[in-house]
């Protein structure tokens, strides 16, 4: 075959490729278009900020939203120190090619790859039904106290469902901080611990930070592990204490969709619902990749 | 990182029990009733603001274990009480639990808006659901496949459908199960060969059918639910531990007050007064 | 880790200050180690728990009576020979359905997912220029961030008619609409890991391939993806074990009927939307109970099987390609 031919078939089919690359941005695009023009008419301030009435089609969702934000910020407190510290195991600490080592990443690698669901049925047989139980038993409660859903339990089951996702940006975070910055610091007598505290870990902060943003977004949006965990279709207060059962707008989303008697009537705040849990898991993952590509182009220029 | 633990473990230490407070009445279960029962303390409390009442789904079998484990004051339930869980009951309060009946839920065959066929027997509709009649032509209409929709399986409509129109049979496994009335109403109206069956629900292109019983077409409608004249109609309950007094009484007297009533109309469900 | 900072000089003698400090250090270090563990911890506590609340199906002669093995996955006397129908005066507890269902729409995404996420990856890394591939990465990334729920609910109100019509299908739900919105929750997956160990292959194979006269499409064809290829069936693993375990769209878009049925059109029943849709009213301790917790630790092992495989061929590639480059 002569060499502009074969440059013309290996066009034609790079035009193939370019194809898939714009035919997924395209439904990106589509999903991102339909949700936005349904759910912007039914948005307003007073759907964000009111509890929802009349069998959820009259008033907001703030409940949703304010049990969303209080789930995924106990999630944050009880993965990032966990996370961030694996990971500064993993980096820093760990001998080489040490065995335990390579076991916790073998571990976080398939933990990643755990479902959903399954980490349901975890929260439910050992947060509620196995750590419930006996604190109930423990504190001598006489009824079901902590052995029933709750935000607790939820937050925690998230937790670990992102913790990975902690430990992998984390470690990319620490190995953008230059080896040299380390040795300055424990040539100058600083511990390895001193070193870590006031060199390592805030040279790593935007990376710790996205892993942080990254974990909240895929938090907020799960909704299989919540199912049996805490999640609530409605409660006419907020969740004040940490056995409160929650409203949440991935519940919600799936309630409304599969649930309301009426549902020419309830398309409206469903997609308002829609719009409201899309923009939030986006603007998170937005600041995340932006986060990212910066501190990957600043690791990148200093090798 | 370890000053983000302290405060963390001082209000896991600090959170105090939630249920049974003064004050408070608090209904748990079946997800079918958790609409009406919200609306119910939605009017309840704008009536009687010192009284608080919070209503949790989860399922009919969540809002009886509740009950037995004292975390709610009502369990709603759209089936009734099993005899192991009102032996648990009655074990634990020495008491038999008390069933209130407090609407009346007509279970409803959907069909598309453009579907010649308007009413079907209770027979046709075990045959279409159990596998032995398949297309339309076969009950009076066109001749096209019959999508048939179903609940899921935790659903108390699934039982009583089973039990009531299916003589206790499996449904056939083409039917299609989906997990809410919604999602049901949603398929039938987009499909014009489907059959679907849930509570009362409205949505534009979908038909309501008739039971066929002798000559006589019975429409599900309030009255012939009421009168019993419409056969698939069915009890939603609340179960307590014991005789109601106070807060917990009040409460019940306004669900099945005429107000009361009239919400359980606006629900989609029908009064049992 | 390779960096060498565990490495403390030994001091002959030390002030008590000292010492204090490298005992301090000791602690830090310890307690550091200790949070690692909780990773290993959480993956061992997940399927000692889910197991635990399982185990009933074998110990509990109810149970085993109700549920046997050779229920779940032996055909049974009857007019179906494979039911999951556990709500029953005589329960059927087929896994086969299952098994048929989720199989049937895992592969309908992969078939989707995977030349798109292969291809769009190609288009990244060797064909588009410098700025579009800075936003086309993050773009196509972004569609990982999409809420599960969300695209099933997209499935249900948007694709459903549209599939329906494309392909003259009798119903709005089936394996086909599960596994093409499914397919929209794996491909950032495969695109993602593909791209990667796209841009891992070094420079100097495509110069020598382009050096030796052949055209951009054949070295990114014949040298670059074959070099990546461990990597790249290592990103479609991923996406399998991923759409295996997906539960949301599943549960909302397949109509989750217990067919054993390889026909697309049909309805298809998943693992993952069994346990979602029947976890609530279940009674606890019941059979039934115990047999979602089976199904999740199925689950459970099914995608650590496929974990296990995709890290074992990312680990060669990475080996192959610094093994001959360096």
């Amino acid at each position: 075959m002569k060499y502009t031919t074969r440059r013309a078939v290996g066009l034609g089919l790079t035009g193939l490729t370019a194809l898939a690359a714009f035919f997924i941005v395209g439904m990106l695009a589509l999903i991102l278009l339909d949700v936005a023009r349904n759910g912007a008419r039914h948005l307003s301030w007073a759907f964000l900020t009111q509890p929802p009435s009349d069998g959820m089609m009259a008033g907001g969702i703030f409940p949703a939203i304010f049990g969303t934000a209080a789930l995924t910020l106990l999630m944050t407190l009880a993965v990032m120190p966990v996370g961030v510290l694996t990971a500064v195991y993993l980096h820093e600490y760990a001998p080489p090619e040490s065995r335990f080592a390579r076991w916790v990443r073998v571990a976080v690698v398939n933990l990643a790859g755990v479902p959903s669901i399954v980490f349901g049925l975890f929260g439910l047989g050992f947060f509620i039904l196995f750590v419930g139980g006996n604190l109930d038993r423990l504190l001598g409660y006489e009824e079901m106290h902590w052995a029933q859903p709750s935000i607790l339990w939820a937050s925690l089951t998230l937790a670990v469902l992102t913790l990975p996702v902690v430990i992998v940006s984390t470690e990319e975070a620490l190995r953008a901080v230059p080896l040299e910055q380390r040795t300055a610091s424990l040539a100058l007598g600083a511990t390895q611990s001193q070193t870590l505290a006031r060199v390592v870990l805030p040279g790593a902060l935007p990376g710790i930070l996205t892993g942080a943003v990254l974990a909240i977004s895929r938090g907020a949006g799960e909704v299989a592990p919540i199912l049996f965990t805490g999640a609530a279709y409605f409660l006419p207060d907020l969740p004040t204490q940490l056995n409160s059962q929650f409203m949440h707008l991935g519940y919600h989303t799936y309630v409304m969709a599969t649930q309301s008697p009426n549902v020419t009537e309830a398309s409206g705040p469903l997609y308002a619902t829609v719009l409201v849990l899309l923009a939030l898991t986006f603007a998170l993952n937005l600041v995340a990749v932006i986060i990212r590509t910066r501190t990957r182009r600043k690791a990148a220029s200093a090798h | 990182m370890k000053s983000l633990l302290k405060p963390l473990l001082a209000v896991f230490l600090l959170a105090l029990p939630a249920a049974a407070q003064a004050g408070t009445v608090t209904i748990k279960g079946s997800d079918t009733m958790v609409i009406l029962g919200q609306r119910w303390a939605e009017a309840f409390m704008k009536k009687h603001p010192t009284i608080k009442v919070q209503v949790t789904g989860g399922g009919s079998g969540v809002g009886l274990a509740a009950l037995q484990n004292g975390t709610t004051d009502i369990a709603m339930s759209s089936r009734e009480m099993k005899k192991a869980e009102s032996d648990k009951l009655r074990a634990r309060y020495k008491a038999p639990p008390v069933q209130r009946s407090v609407a009346k839920d007509g279970v409803t065959f959907y069909v598309h808006q453009a579907n010649p066929v308007s009413a079907l027997t209770n027979e046709q509709l075990m045959k279409i659901y159990v596998g032995d009649i398949t297309t339309w032509k076969q009950v009076g209409g066109a001749d096209a496949p019959i999508v048939a929709y179903s609940r899921e399986n935790s659903s108390g409509t699934y039982v009583f459908v089973k039990d009531m129109v299916l003589d206790g049979e499996d449904f056939a496994p083409a039917i299609q199960t989906l997990p809410g009335t919604a999602a049901v109403v949603n398929a039938v109206s987009k499909e014009k060969n489907s059959l679907g069956y849930g509570g009362a629900a409205y949505a534009e292109g979908i038909k309501e059918l008739k039971v066929k019983k002798g000559n006589e077409e019975i429409a599900p409608s309030a009255d012939n639910i009421k009168s019993g004249k419409y056969p698939l109609a069915r009890d939603l309950f609340f179960y307590l531990r014991a005789e109601p007094t106070g807060d917990l009484k009040t409460f019940i007297d306004f669900a099945l007050s005429p107000e009361g009533q009239a919400i359980v109309t606006q629900v989609g469900y029908f009064p049992v007064k | 880790m390779e960096q060498g900072l565990t490495h403390s000089v030994a001091a002959p003698r030390l002030s008590a200050a000292a010492r204090r400090r490298q005992l301090r250090e000791k602690a830090v270090a310890g307690f550091i180690t200790l949070m690692a563990f909780t990773g290993i911890a959480a993956l061992v506590l997940i399927i000692v728990f889910v197991a635990k609340e399982a185990l009933t199906l074998f110990t509990d002669a109810d149970a085993r009576h109700e549920a046997s093995l050779s229920k779940m996955f032996l055909p049974q006397e009857g007019r179906y020979p494979f039911r999951w129908q556990p709500v029953s005066d005589t329960p059927k507890v087929s896994m086969i359905p299952l098994f048929v269902g989720t199989l049937k729409i895992t592969l309908v995404s992969m078939l989707v997912a995977v030349p798109m996420g292969i291809f769009s990856a190609l288009f990244v890394a060797e064909f588009a220029p410098r700025r579009l591939r800075e936003l086309l990465k993050p773009v196509i990334e972004l569609l990982a961030g999409i809420p599960s729920v969300v695209l099933g609910f997209f499935a249900l109100m948007v694709l459903s008619p549209m599939v329906k019509s494309l392909f003259h299908l009798d119903r709005p739900l089936n394996g086909t609409l599960a596994g093409l919105a499914l397919a929209l929750a794996i491909v950032p997956v495969i695109f993602t890991v593909s791209e990667d160990a796209l841009t891992a292959v070094p420079r100097s194979y495509r110069e020598a391939s382009l050096a030796l006269g052949a055209t951009l499409w054949e070295t990114a064809w014949k040298v670059v993806l074959p070099a990546a290829a461990p990597g790249i069936l290592a990103a479609c693993v991923l996406g399998f074990g991923r759409a295996i375990g997906e539960t949301m769209i599943v549960l909302m878009a397949s109509g989750n009927a217990d067919l054993v049925s390889w026909n697309l059109g049909d309805s298809a029943r998943s693992l993952s939307a069994t346990i979602a849709a029947e976890m609530g009213e279940v009674v606890v301790g019941s059979p039934h109970y115990s047999l979602l917790f089976f199904i999740g630790v199925e689950l459970f092992i099914f995608t650590f099987v496929l974990n296990m495989v995709a890290s074992t061929w990312t680990k060669k590639v990475l080996q192959r390609l610094t093994g001959s480059a360096s």
